[in-house]
């Protein structure tokens, strides 16, 4: 990349874009993108395939999907291809573990076309759907299937980075499949001693192939290799920063049982006036809580130090946890938003996630801030959380796996604590009203989000306040 | 009886008790005290191992300019250090010699010291990470430290570095060994010889840490340079930063380039803050710079911006792509944006003080401090270090930062160090740390750093607090 010749006697004029307010060069009124990238970071040149590696009932699904999850929730568009799911959609009925037998041709055939159709899905959300990274999910287990992958990343111009998960812990397997396998469309009509006969029956017929990534032999890959569930991690050539977030992620994340709970401050003064923002203090109703017997966490405003004082343990103030910053806006009710900044008020309806207060945040400007606050939630055991609205929904969607369009809309009541257990692939939430009555503040999107509606037509959906 | 107080400095509401022991009222802080949480429990010794110019104190340093860096309190403790300095003259290699029971004897009790001056900077000095530098190439060895920690409570985490790339070691030897105390008056021939000679005294006895009979030690140990790494028993938040941070770091030359954008109308103005274009001047800076980057035929350099315009306007100058980053953007100043020095000592002179009093920890109301700064430029930081090229356009708190990393500035001299306008910082990493060259482009500034004055005292006049604001309009 080299310094053009270009006259620099003539800066280009920068506008600022009013969603976002990013600044952007413009020409003749339009904004002109060529020189950008935004968002502080261009993760990826090209797209990314990561390929699982392992044995079945390693862990390489629930890695898959809580891979896909995290890296969709910082911006990274990312899915994943299971091809057990082909494999189930091609043989309608799944009858017992002989189709998974070496010598089985037919089986053979019909799973390595499986692959091949996973792998043009692959190429195709890559290369069309503006796809980044794709998670390739299969037991991968042969060097042969692998050089397949290689050379077809190769011939699309996709980097590759395996996962492999290497486990011989019969406990830690049985585990497993008692947790993901028996509900597993093949096991619906097997009782649970069937069931787990069969599968480790299946697991015997990919033993005898198996070819784990070889220090020497594939020194060139890109690769890390889970060593019991993250007791250890060998890590070959990581290539880029990508990879490098993956690898940070994958060695922090563990499967030990615990539970999150995520909660709002007691309602405070501000939520009862129907403002928003601010550093206020705590109404006589919110100073009711629960008390519990876990690491707590608040952040550095008043009213979630007052709650946590309550609870009587010792707790951390996060100044990452702090209220989205709603910049001129801050302290205002709604009416007044919609008096003074009526065209705000109507960018922000209409994308939510993305606007940013003018010298304030944005909903995506959060989840990057959070970013530490996830990745230390995943080291921890029981955490309590206390936040706020905005925060609070960011922290959900990336548990729930909501999209971008849906979190600033996710309900989080005040006085109501979540309680989110990880179970199988996903996560159990459990809401628990503390039957102490608080005012509503969540406001649904209107109908009309036009610049040009009327000021009744914005403030339609505002909750009731003082 | 527990009470919420405010802290006027960095504008953190913490819990106190107030308790009584016979005749005192203390005060206890129940919660962290800090603006950032608290990571470390116990105190962690970090442990290298390894052949002698593997990177061992290449690493060591690096990683205790980080730490500390971060808010974690780090110091290094290198063993050849306390070497030299009972053996007051180096002869040879042949101290090096495993039957050298008389030097054998002297390099224990050093390791012995060193271990003793762990244990004060842990419990007098307030230490969180000691960084134990030195060869520890025998399980014997090692295990006199584990012992050691565990009788203390330390966590130990090794960082063992395991290289046979003949070129890598001799370039390791020529850039920090000929410079070494030990070789100060010897010629480079001599030197290297020596050297390699002294290498093969520890490499009979050198047992790497075993994958199997320390299955239960946590350590890393990184292979090349960084091609490959394995990693066992991570404990805890702490060692986890630290093996992100260790497979990000790489040894490839390069220079990172650190400027802030062209004067500002607000600069002229002696406005803080604000999100104001370029001035005329800060214009032909922007085109200067351009030149300037051109004329230093960078290979593939990355250009890095803030979201503020008068960042971005000075890129648009050099005519390539460039990435924004908010979190390059400049110290929020919360309710005294665009003020002017006079202006907050009118309107807000106990918070100018107490500015005044402790800049680092300083927030404005509303606003950050310096110490929010670092860390949100962490990632900026992490990123700089997997890149090669980069030039970062950015503010002068931002860039004072980001220099106190490089150039291992502590927390109370990073909020006065010297980022003017129109002044391009070449930083370029040379043996243990890093040249800087600095290239003024000849386009005049209004001066926008202002020095601490005398007095810091809330009760002090007007005169005394805005002595040292740079002029302006």
């Amino acid at each position: 990349m080299s310094i053009t010749d270009k006259t620099p006697s003539n800066p280009r004029e920068l506008t600022q874009n009013p969603l976002k307010k990013i600044w952007m060069p413009y020409k003749n009124g339009l904004p002109e993108k060529t020189h950008i990238s935004e968002k502080g970071l261009c993760m990826t040149n090209c797209p990314t395939l990561i390929v699982t590696v392992g044995l079945p009932a390693r862990g390489k699904t629930y890695i898959s999907k809580k891979l896909t999850r995290y890296l969709n929730w910082i911006g990274v568009p990312t899915r994943e291809f299971n091809v057990g799911q082909y494999r189930r959609e091609f043989v309608k009925i799944y009858k017992s573990f002989e189709f998974f037998r070496p010598d089985n041709e037919e089986g053979l055939k019909i799973r390595r076309q499986c692959a091949s159709a996973a792998l043009n899905d692959v190429r195709q959300y890559l290369t069309e759907e503006q796809g980044q990274v794709a998670v390739f999910d299969a037991t991968n287990t042969t060097r042969e299937r692998r050089e397949t992958i290689i050379q077809f990343a190769e011939q699309n111009g996709f980097k590759v980075f395996f996962v492999e998960s290497v486990c011989e812990d019969p406990d830690v397997i049985q585990e497993n499949i008692v947790q993901v396998k028996l509900g597993s469309p093949d096991y619906t009509n097997c009782n649970t001693e069937e069931a787990v006969e069969d599968f480790m029956k299946r697991i015997k017929c990919y033993e005898n192939s198996y070819e784990t990534l070889d220090e020497v032999l594939d020194r060139d890959l890109s690769y890390i290799k889970i060593m019991d569930v993250g007791q250890r991690y060998l890590v070959n050539r990581v290539l880029d920063h990508i990879q490098s977030r993956i690898v940070y992620y994958l060695m922090n994340i563990h499967i030990t049982p615990r539970s999150i709970y995520l909660c709002r401050h007691g309602e405070s003064e501000l939520n009862v006036k129907g403002r928003i923002g601010g550093d206020s203090g705590l109404t006589p109703r919110g100073k009711e809580f629960a008390k519990n017997d876990l690491k707590v966490w608040t952040s550095q405003m008043k009213r979630t130090i007052q709650t946590a004082e309550a609870l009587d343990v010792p707790y951390e103030q996060w100044k990452v946890l702090n209220e989205i910053d709603a910049g001129v806006c801050e302290e205002m009710m709604y009416e007044e938003i919609q008096e003074n900044y009526p065209l705000e008020f109507a960018l922000r309806d209409q994308d939510k996630y993305r606007y940013r207060y003018p010298k304030g945040e944005s909903y995506e400007d959060l989840v990057q801030r959070l970013e530490p606050v996830i990745m230390e939630l995943e080291r921890q055991e029981n955490v309590l959380v206390i936040c706020h609205q905005a925060v609070m929904r960011c922290l959900l969607a990336y548990f729930l796996d909501k999209t971008a369009e849906e979190l600033p809309y996710l309900k989080c009541p005040l006085h109501t604590v979540l309680k989110l257990t990880p179970v199988a692939y996903g996560c159990k939430v459990e809401s628990i009203s503390l039957n102490v009555d608080a005012v509503n503040t969540h406001r649904e999107r209107p109908e009309n989000v036009e610049v040009s509606r009327m000021s009744e037509e914005a403030l339609l959906t505002v909750p009731a306040h003082q | 009886a527990t009470e919420l107080l405010f802290s006027l400095l960095m504008k953190i509401t913490l819990a106190v008790t107030h308790t009584h022991t016979h005749t005192q009222h203390v005060l206890q802080h129940r919660a962290s005290e800090a603006s950032v949480p608290q990571f470390c429990n116990s105190p962690t010794m970090i442990v290298m191992v390894g052949l002698p110019a593997r990177g061992k104190t290449y690493i060591s340093k690096k990683l205790t300019r980080y730490l500390n860096w971060i808010g974690v309190p780090t110091k290094m403790f290198n063993v050849g250090q306390y070497r030299r300095e009972a053996v007051k003259i180096y002869k040879n290699f042949e101290f090096f010699k495993p039957d050298n029971e008389e030097a054998m004897r002297i390099r224990k009790a050093c390791a012995a010291a060193a271990l003793k001056d762990v244990t004060a900077y842990f419990t007098k000095e307030q230490g969180q990470v000691a960084v134990f530098d030195a060869t520890n190439t025998t399980r014997e060895r090692r295990a006199i430290i584990i012992s050691f920690a565990k009788e203390k409570g330390y966590k130990v985490f090794f960082v063992e570095s395991i290289c046979d790339d003949p070129e890598i070691i001799a370039e390791n030897i020529r850039q920090v060994k000929f410079g070494s105390p030990d070789y100060v008056d010897r010629d480079i021939d001599e030197a290297m010889e020596d050297f390699i000679q002294r290498i093969d005294c520890y490499r009979a006895s050198y047992m790497p840490i075993d994958d199997e009979r320390d299955r239960k030690l946590s350590y890393i140990k990184i292979f090349d340079v960084g091609n490959r790494y394995l990693v066992n028993q991570v404990q805890d938040h702490i060692q986890s930063r630290i093996v992100y941070y260790l497979m990000n770091i790489h040894v490839t030359p390069r220079s990172i380039y650190l400027s802030r954008h062209g004067e500002s109308e607000l600069n002229l103005l002696g406005r803080i803050g604000g999100d104001s274009g370029l001035s005329p001047r800060g214009q032909k800076y922007a085109n200067a710079l351009a030149t300037f980057i051109k004329g230093q035929n960078i290979r593939d350099l990355k250009v890095w911006t803030s979201h503020m315009k008068r960042t971005i306007q000075t890129a648009e100058a050099l005519g390539v792509q460039y990435e924004q980053w908010k979190a390059l953007n400049e110290i929020d100043a919360g309710v005294c944006e665009e003020m002017t020095y006079e202006e907050i000592q009118e309107n807000y002179p106990e918070e100018f003080a107490l500015r005044d009093q402790d800049k680092y920890r300083y927030r404005y109301p509303k606003g950050e401090s310096y110490e929010d700064l670092v860390h949100r430029l962490e990632p900026v930081i992490m990123e700089l270090e997997r890149q090669e090229n980069v030039l970062v356009i950015c503010h002068q708190a931002i860039m004072r930062c980001l220099l106190a990393y490089f150039l291992d500035k502590p927390a109370d001299e990073l909020p006065y160090l010297r980022c003017p306008l129109h002044t391009v910082l070449k930083l370029t990493p040379i043996a243990y740390g890093c040249k800087v060259e600095s290239f003024f482009l000849n386009i005049e500034a209004v001066n926008t750093h202002r020095e601490r004055p005398v007095n810091v005292d809330i009760n002090r006049n007007p005169e005394e607090a805005l002595q040292t604001v740079p002029d302006h309009i």
